[in-house]
């Protein structure tokens, strides 16, 4: 009925109407008793209903549109900004623009066997260290290490990808398994579109593995910026643990070697990065496989003279 | 006589009228000139008989190295030496003014300066001008008392340490220090240990780089040992020095010589008109 009035009605002008006063408005005149009115008084009836028909096809519009929002909202990652612009100013980022739980750094060498990977065990929530027993490392697949700092909950989700990663590899059951050159790609690609679309998933990845004898470590950042080196750092330890890592790494440590010189850097970054506890577990991953540690702690010093007594000389100062 | 009725007496302190105005240009695109930045590693270790301290030689300003062998080690007192990191100018003003103002002390007393006497004059002055004055100091000596190393930074707090580091390259220079430093080095471990600080400090960092000055204060004597370290020579000089290829072969070689020029004035004055 209302697409026949609609016929006639179309070479009136007509005023465009906005879609929220389309959607509100929809309402009041799809009542019954509008639409007998409309048809009883002819001359006001093709208005009327000429708007009416405006008005349906305009909130119909815009119910698809509602449609698709409730889509995207559910798809974030995938749509970009289209639900901001459509419910108006107020509604939040669906994108992430801050950290909330983050982990500090990791630190990993390559030796004379394979990968050794470092990561302690803490997550602060701002300035407080809320959780003291999280797992910064995991092993992917058969060949590969993973270590992440920054935001706890994106780590997990990455895990997730790579299970799924990971499986559908297995699913093939072709003899072939994805190596840590492989799942490093496959992070990289991740990271940078994500970036792309200014939703970044807040991590520094490490990726350490060894397949066929071949000894791989890599990192890559929350933009995207990935490269393949002897020895890696996350976060502050690029600033504290890479020194000491360029002076004291070389070729074919031995494992003992390795630890020693993974807790020099550690015990560094216990001391004087805010976020570092002192419970930490060293990953180690060969041809055979991945072995995590239990959590331990370090043995640290403060017995320096001037830090038992620093006033002496000038009683009263600091 | 004056024309002005109210005499408005001389505010002291900072002036900021013009910051407005420098926002404004800022806005417009018109930013003011980069200072030059000693962005720096700079190093101190108490061993045992005394102080060491350590600096590298670069100063940048803003992403130019601008002088490849400055001095960043500034004598404070004959006992008393002051490493300076942040604005170059503020360092040396500030050092320079401390320095004289503990000579006239000396002079007053007739005693040879403590450590802690600098820095209270230093700690004053910056706390003062509440970190702008951007000097960050690693302030060593061997006085009466004993040595004594501190570190003070530009808004005016100090620590008193065994070990410091200061300027952009401190992370650098506090790992060394952290997993090698223990108490009771002798003086050739103490070196090599501070070398070793700035090294690290040099090469990964941007904001240091060229060679490493180190300085000794024992007590009744101390060592400016300037360049002590040179590990970034230039290595592209070529040991033969210049040679051109060889050029294209002479023919012939004829000589014309200029003709003499006559001038020739006619009739009036060269000048007129």
């Amino acid at each position: 009925m209302a697409d026949g009035a609609a016929h006639e009605s179309t070479e009136h002008k007509y005023r465009p109407i906005s879609p929220i006063f389309a959607s509100t408005c929809a309402c009041t005149l799809s009542s019954p008793t509008s639409r007998r009115r409309s048809r009883n008084k002819p001359s006001v009836s093709l208005k009327y209903s000429h708007i009416h028909s405006t008005l349906i096809f305009l909130c119909f519009n815009s119910f698809s549109l509602i449609h698709r929002t409730t889509m995207a909202t559910t798809m974030v990652k995938e749509v970009g900004s289209e639900p901001a612009q459509l419910l108006g100013p107020e509604s939040a980022s669906e994108r992430t623009l801050y950290p909330y739980v983050t982990g500090t750094s990791v630190v990993a060498l390559k030796y004379k066997d394979g990968i050794l990977m470092a990561a302690d065990m803490g997550a602060s929530y701002g300035s407080t260290l809320r959780y003291k027993s999280v797992e910064r490392m995991k092993s992917i697949g058969k060949h590969s290490l993973l270590g992440a700092s920054g935001e706890i909950s994106d780590f997990q989700e990455i895990l997730h990808y790579l299970d799924e990663l990971i499986l559908y590899d297995n699913m093939w059951d072709d003899g072939n398994s994805l190596g840590p050159k492989e799942v490093h790609s496959y992070l990289t690609r991740v990271m940078y579109n994500r970036r792309n679309k200014f939703n970044p998933l807040w991590n520094s990845l490490v990726l350490g593995g060894v397949k066929n004898g071949q000894k791989y470590l890599g990192m890559v950042s929350m933009i995207g910026v990935n490269f393949e080196d002897n020895h890696v750092a996350t976060g502050f330890g690029n600033h504290l643990a890479r020194p000491i890592l360029r002076d004291e790494w070389h070729e074919n440590l031995s494992f003992e070697d390795g630890v020693k010189l993974l807790e020099k850097c550690m015990r560094v970054l216990l001391y004087r990065d805010r976020s570092a506890v002192n419970k930490l577990q060293i990953a180690k991953i060969t041809e055979e496989g991945v072995t995590i540690s239990q959590p331990y702690a370090l043995k640290t010093f403060w017995g320096f003279s001037a830090f038992q007594n620093p006033t002496v000389g000038a009683e009263g100062s600091w | 006589m004056s024309k002005s009725a109210v005499d408005v007496p001389p505010m002291g302190g900072f002036n900021f009228d013009l910051c407005r105005r420098n926002d404004m240009l800022a806005k417009k695109g018109v930013n003011p000139p980069s200072f030059r930045k000693t962005g720096t590693t700079i190093v101190g270790i108490v061993f045992q008989d005394g102080i060491i301290l350590g600096a590298d030689t670069r100063a940048t300003e803003g992403p130019i190295v601008c002088d490849k062998n400055c001095e960043k080690i500034h004598y404070m007192a004959p006992n008393i030496y002051c490493c300076g990191a942040g604005t170059a100018a503020d360092t040396e003003a500030v050092t320079d003014m401390v320095s004289s103002q503990l000579q006239l002390h000396r002079y007053h007393t007739g005693r040879e300066s403590r450590v802690i006497t600098a820095l209270t004059l230093l700690k004053k002055h910056l706390f003062n001008y509440q970190g702008y004055v951007s000097a960050a100091l690693v302030l060593g000596g061997v006085d009466c008392t004993g040595p004594h190393l501190h570190t003070i930074y530009p808004h005016g707090s100090t620590d008193t340490l065994p070990f410091a580091t200061m300027g952009s390259g401190s992370l650098a220079a506090m790992a060394i220090f952290e997993s090698k430093y223990r108490e009771g080095l002798n003086r050739d471990e103490g070196i090599k240990l501070v070398c070793e600080a700035i090294c690290s400090g040099v090469f990964n960092d941007l904001g240091s780089g060229s060679n490493v000055d180190v300085c000794v204060i024992t007590k009744g004597h101390k060592e400016y040992l300037r360049n002590h370290m040179l590990p970034n020579p230039r290595t592209y000089i070529s040991s033969r020095g210049y040679t051109f290829p060889k050029k294209t072969e002479v023919l012939i070689t004829k000589i014309t010589p200029l003709k003499d020029k006559e001038v020739v004035i006619e009739g009036g004055d060269a000048m007129e008109e």
